[in-house]
């Protein structure tokens, strides 16, 4: 009885089955969320097999030997802790980065209040023309500078000796060779802190400082109580930002000196290619780019927590 | 205490007046002497990169001159030279190749995806933009080295096309979160009225959303182009020979022959390889600055 009635619903249901199949792909495919989640695909496969895979590969690949046969655990990372030149990377890594990010911190505030200084006319020639540095591909600039820095031709110590001070060796004593290239950083960095501080100075409301002035505020009591936190949040969303890309800095170190003299000046960035793609040792340059991730995690989840509030502030 | 507030003499305000204008005109003065004083630093590399290409290989190595000016009179030999006896040349083709490749990729994919999060809106997207804008923090010298043994595996090794394969994780992640951002500004009201007259999602995006947002557009490709043309690690990690190498590298390392420094000759290859960012950059300024700031202003 049932087997009949099964038997002779079978055909039917089939077909509706089959046509409301199709039906329901075409439906799929119409649907909102389905064009939106094509749309994100090509994004989605660039992120997942260009970033987050490397990423999550690269964590596997310190953990094996140099010629990537056998599995080591943490042996790549503990070699590295044992190592005073490691150490050094770490020590040189964080005074570039801090030091460079506080002097261009600085130098972007001063210039960009000395450009909203000026009347609106020529605001734009000078900001178009300090950021030149910005512009520049940082490869190209930094051959430039080595060349300033040349040891023999250099041409800072051809008007030093003009005044009759001492050459200095740019690049071949270890203490100045790190102000060198914490120098240059400064120079390609400060223009982007200006171009930032400058936007931000601009949406603060011109009434709070005439409201001040009514009061008798002086310019230092106006940057302090009313500039200084209206761009809180831009000034700390630009040094994170900055934090991030001048610690993970390469160009700058792997022209000028390539980590040396005597390895003073080596960054992660430098000393993650010295081992890696220089000596061969893929996970041991793995494990030393890794330690770089910490910090730039930390840095990143306060830049985000920044832009989310300021997105809200703005509407 | 307010009448004699009030009542203050007339001829003290005006000296106050008087002196609130000095004090500006003191302002507007030293505020131009620092400006120019940073704008020598700032200028000081460009300006030298410049003297240098112009001298002679005679005067650049002798030094018996002021190196800060040409003395020795004008000469374009550098850039003949560099133009007819090196690679410099290749470095530019094979620059330019990769450079339009990856810009037109990073545009139909940030456009299509920032569309598509910024507008309409599904399960998991605004979890899928946060990790968008994380992506454009992971900084190319923590990948480098995972991405060699990709890219080795791929079988783009020493090929620029492996340029074209790992450059959009530089700049696909930034423009999209700028995308997003502006297609967001677009008022509500445009999509309805064009869905009303019967327009697909994809007619919507091409006839209303581009236009509008070109800005935009033109910024995010500024940016792609800028981070594409000056790129550096990369390069110098995965290609070698010289017939593929792109210009950043190539001229820093390449045109260095047998430890003799050509030094003119090098600022001549730095200064042309810099030019086309900075024609850019002299012809759409706003445009670039408005991409510069728009990662951080709009959320």
């Amino acid at each position: 009885m049932a087997d009949t009635v099964h038997s002779s619903w079978v055909p039917r249901l089939q077909g509706a089955r089959a046509a409301s199949a199709k039906f329901g792909f075409q439906r799929f495919m119409r649907r909102r969320s389905t064009i939106a989640i094509l749309m994100c695909l090509p994004l989605i496969l660039i992120i997942v097999c260009l970033v987050v895979y490397p990423a999550f590969y690269s964590i596997w690949l310190s953990m094996l030997n140099k010629s990537q046969t056998r599995f080591i655990g943490l042996g790549n990372f503990s070699y590295l802790l044992s190592r005073d030149v490691f150490w050094m990377v770490v020590q040189q890594s964080a005074i570039f980065a801090i030091s460079a990010v506080f002097f261009k911190a600085i130098i972007g505030l001063i210039t960009a209040h000395l450009i909203n200084n000026l009347p609106t006319k020529g605001q734009r020639k000078w900001r178009g023309m300090l950021l030149v540095p910005w512009v520049i591909p940082l490869a190209l600039s930094s051959l430039g500078w080595w060349w300033l820095f040349d040891p023999t031709h250099s041409a800072f110590n051809w008007v030093l000796t003009q005044f009759g001070f001492n050459e200095i060796p740019w690049l071949s004593a270890p203490g100045w060779a790190r102000f060198s290239v914490i120098l240059v950083n400064v120079w390609y960095g400060a223009p982007f802190f200006l171009i930032m501080y400058l936007a931000a100075l601009k949406s603060v409301p011109d009434q709070l400082y005439e409201a001040a002035s009514i009061d008798g505020a002086n310019a230092w009591q106006k940057f302090v109580h009313i500039t200084l936190p209206m761009m809180r949040n831009i000034i700390s969303i630009t040094v994170l930002f900055s934090l991030i890309v001048t610690f993970a800095n390469f160009d700058i170190v792997q022209i000028m000196t390539a980590g040396g003299p005597r390895n003073t000046t080596h960054v992660f960035a430098t000393y993650a290619f010295l081992l890696g793609i220089r000596s061969g040792d893929l996970p041991l340059g793995a494990a030393t780019s890794l330690f770089m991730f910490p910090i730039l995690a930390i840095a990143a989840i306060f830049i985000l927590r920044g832009v989310r509030k300021r997105g809200r502030e703005i509407g | 205490m307010s009448t004699a507030a009030v009542s203050v003499p007339t001829t003290r305000a005006v000296s106050l007046v008087g002196s609130l204008r000095r004090n500006r005109r003191w302002a507007l003065i030293t505020s131009y002497v620092f400006l120019v004083l940073f704008a020598i630093f700032f200028l000081i590399p460009p300006y030298y990169m410049i003297v240098t290409s112009l001298k002679s290989d005679a005067e650049v190595a002798h030094m018996a001159t002021n190196p800060w000016i040409v003395a020795d009179g004008f000469t374009l030999d550098q850039f003949r030279i560099l133009f007819t006896q090196t690679d410099f040349l290749i470095f530019f083709k094979n620059t330019v190749i990769v450079t339009v490749c990856v810009v037109c990729i990073t545009m139909v994919v940030s456009i299509l995806a920032a569309f598509s999060l910024g507008r309409m809106r599904f399960w998991g997207s605004s979890i899928l933009a946060t990790g968008i804008f994380l992506t454009y923090l992971v900084p190319d010298t923590l990948l480098f080295i995972p991405l060699f043994q990709i890219v080795k595996a791929i079988g783009l090794l020493n090929s620029y096309w492996g340029m074209v394969l790992v450059y959009p994780t530089l700049t696909v992640p930034f423009c999209t979160w700028i995308m997003i951002g502006y297609f967001q500004s677009i008022p509500k009201e445009l999509d309805e009225a064009a869905l009303i007259d019967g327009a697909g999602h994809m007619q919507m995006l091409l006839k209303i959303f581009i236009p509008v947002a070109l800005p935009g557009i033109i910024a995010a490709t500024i940016f792609a182009f800028t981070v594409s043309w000056a790129a550096f690690v990369y390069p110098m990690a995965f290609l070698y020979s010289s017939d593929q190498q792109v210009l950043t590298v190539g001229t820093v390392t390449s045109l260095i022959r047998a430890d003799v420094y050509k030094w003119g000759m090098l600022m001549a290859g730095a200064l042309t390889a810099a030019a086309p960012p900075l024609v850019i950059y002299a012809f759409l300024m706003d445009y670039y600055i408005a991409g510069l700031t728009a990662g951080a202003t709009k959320g």
